[in-house]
């Protein structure tokens, strides 16, 4: 091997060598145990709706629920376990919103009610939140311009 | 007149410094891997009786210096200086590890190479006649790290093969100006090397081009090949940064495959402990060497030594204002 001589050649080798993340089985495992969450949305707002309630509750008491389970999964150091393995499939549903939340708030309780958990508390869930309803309002404006009319 | 330096960085001590005790405490996780049996303390939980990481950390330090004092039945008068530093904001694991002993007090910087960073000024003040007792310690924690350089512990994301583990301990080394050794000999100050990589989940990367600059340089200053050594050991650049080291070194002129290892691969099983790449943060080197490699001297197993930390120079708001990691390596011959 020659020297290394520039920043670029460097970067280019070190790429090289670093192994990469096993992306398909990642993406396989994350398919499985997120479509594993989504059924067990499904499968409580179901048998809610059996039970009589209207679609709009249902929907709302399955949220609860998952996020819910989110929390206290996080609490008893489980949801960290299934994130390792899950990746992204137990990150983008509800619970792992919940789980974004809880987290920083187990983690910063020593730093107080005010300075800890209030200020950290959206640490990871808050560029999502900033963004999410950011760009709901604009899509929002958007649709009353366009489409005419607000209901 | 600067008559100890020798070529560009090495300074060669005219009366070799002995280093006389040293104390290790690591936590769970390390007294679970391969070094278990030469660390003096292994902690059961991450807390050890603590209600915060910060605090569980300062404990860390303050019972390893207890530690490695009770080891020679010294007390707080007998030491001139202590140098002490670890990767918490403003230090703060050391300074309040020793808040309570009357002891002059250096804090320090280096990252994780903040240990041989203690062993090289320590033995200057030696060396220089400034001071006969001089105490060198750091410490870090895997879960006070995390919280300050990454994402809460309860997070539920993935590790990318390339990352990390952070050591949980303390080593603390009394470094003397008589005894028995090992001493020592020479002391090789690093650069900061700048090779543009901004990756944090791939410190070993940032930091191997330091470790290579100073090798290198070690041996141009002190005409000794890698052979000399019996073993030439970096502080935390695990299996990635390790094979790069190898091979930088080889691209300019230096084999050194068969007596080169690196504590952050030491320190783990890989494959059974999920470690990724390997270990790092402070204590890495700082336990590896206060254990492992101090006990090999004693036992004459090992004659030679160059011990080479590395660090990675960096803050959570640089890595954001997309700056590169910063590296730095020290390294300090120690010989019997």
């Amino acid at each position: 091997m020659k020297p290394i001589e520039t920043k670029k050649d460097y970067q280019n080798y070190v790429d090289k060598k670093t192994p990469n993340s096993p992306i398909g089985l990642n993406i396989l495992k994350a398919f499985i145990v997120g479509g594993i969450i989504c059924l067990i949305g499904q499968f409580i707002s179901d048998a809610l709706k059996n039970m009589g309630l209207e679609q709009e509750a249902a929907s709302a008491i399955t949220s609860i629920s998952l996020v819910f389970a989110g929390i206290f999964l996080t609490a008893i150091n489980v949801y960290s376990k299934i994130g390792k393995f899950a990746g992204a499939g137990s990150i983008v549903p509800i619970t792992g919103f919940a789980n974004s939340i809880a987290s920083p708030a187990i983690e910063f309780k020593s730093e107080g009610l005010v300075l800890g958990v209030g200020a950290k508390l959206f640490q990871v869930a808050g560029p999502v939140l900033v963004y999410g309803i950011g760009s709901s309002i604009i899509v929002g404006i958007l649709y009353f311009l366009f489409a005419g009319k607000v209901s | 007149m600067a008559n100890k330096k020798i070529g560009k960085q090495t300074v060669k001590l005219s009366n070799p410094v002995s280093i006389s005790t040293t104390y290790s405490i690591v936590g769970k996780k390390e007294g679970d891997g391969p070094l278990a049996k030469y660390f003096d303390i292994i902690l059961e939980d991450e807390y050890w009786g603590e209600k915060t990481w910060e605090k569980t950390e300062a404990k860390i330090v303050k019972e390893c210096v207890a530690g490695c004092l009770g080891k020679e039945k010294l007390s707080n008068d007998d030491i001139d200086f202590m140098l002490s530093g670890d990767l918490l904001n403003q230090c703060v694991s050391s300074s309040f590890g020793i808040r309570e002993r009357q002891i002059p007090y250096y804090g320090l910087f280096g990252a994780c190479s903040t240990f041989v960073e203690a062993l090289s000024l320590g033995s200057m003040l030696i060396d220089g006649q400034m001071a006969d007792n001089v105490l060198c310690s750091t410490s870090s924690h895997f879960c006070s790290a995390e919280k300050q350089f990454r994402f809460p512990l309860e997070l539920g994301n993935q590790r990318p093969p390339s990352s990390q583990w952070t050591v949980t301990g303390s080593g603390t080394a009394l470094l003397k100006a008589t005894g028995q050794g090992p001493f020592i000999t020479h002391i090789t100050t690093g650069k900061i090397v700048d090779m543009g990589i901004k990756d944090a989940n791939n410190m070993g990367a940032a930091m191997a081009p330091a470790a290579v600059d100073t090798l290198y340089q070690h041996f141009q200053d002190t005409s000794r090949g890698p052979s000399y050594y019996d073993l030439i050991l970096t502080g935390d650049l695990g299996y990635i940064g390790k094979e790069i080291t190898i091979e930088l070194l080889e691209s300019r002129g230096y084999n050194v495959k068969n007596n080169y290892n690196d504590c952050g691969v030491l320190m783990f099983n890989k494959e059974k402990q999920d470690t990724h790449s390997g270990g790092s943060g402070c204590a890495c080197c700082a336990t590896t060497f206060c254990g492992y490699i101090f006990n090999q001297l004693q036992a004459k197993k090992l004659k030679r030594v160059l011990l080479c930390a590395t660090g990675a120079l960096m803050s959570p708001t640089t890595a954001q204002q997309n700056e590169s990691i910063l590296g730095i390596a020290h390294a300090v011959s120690i010989e019997i």
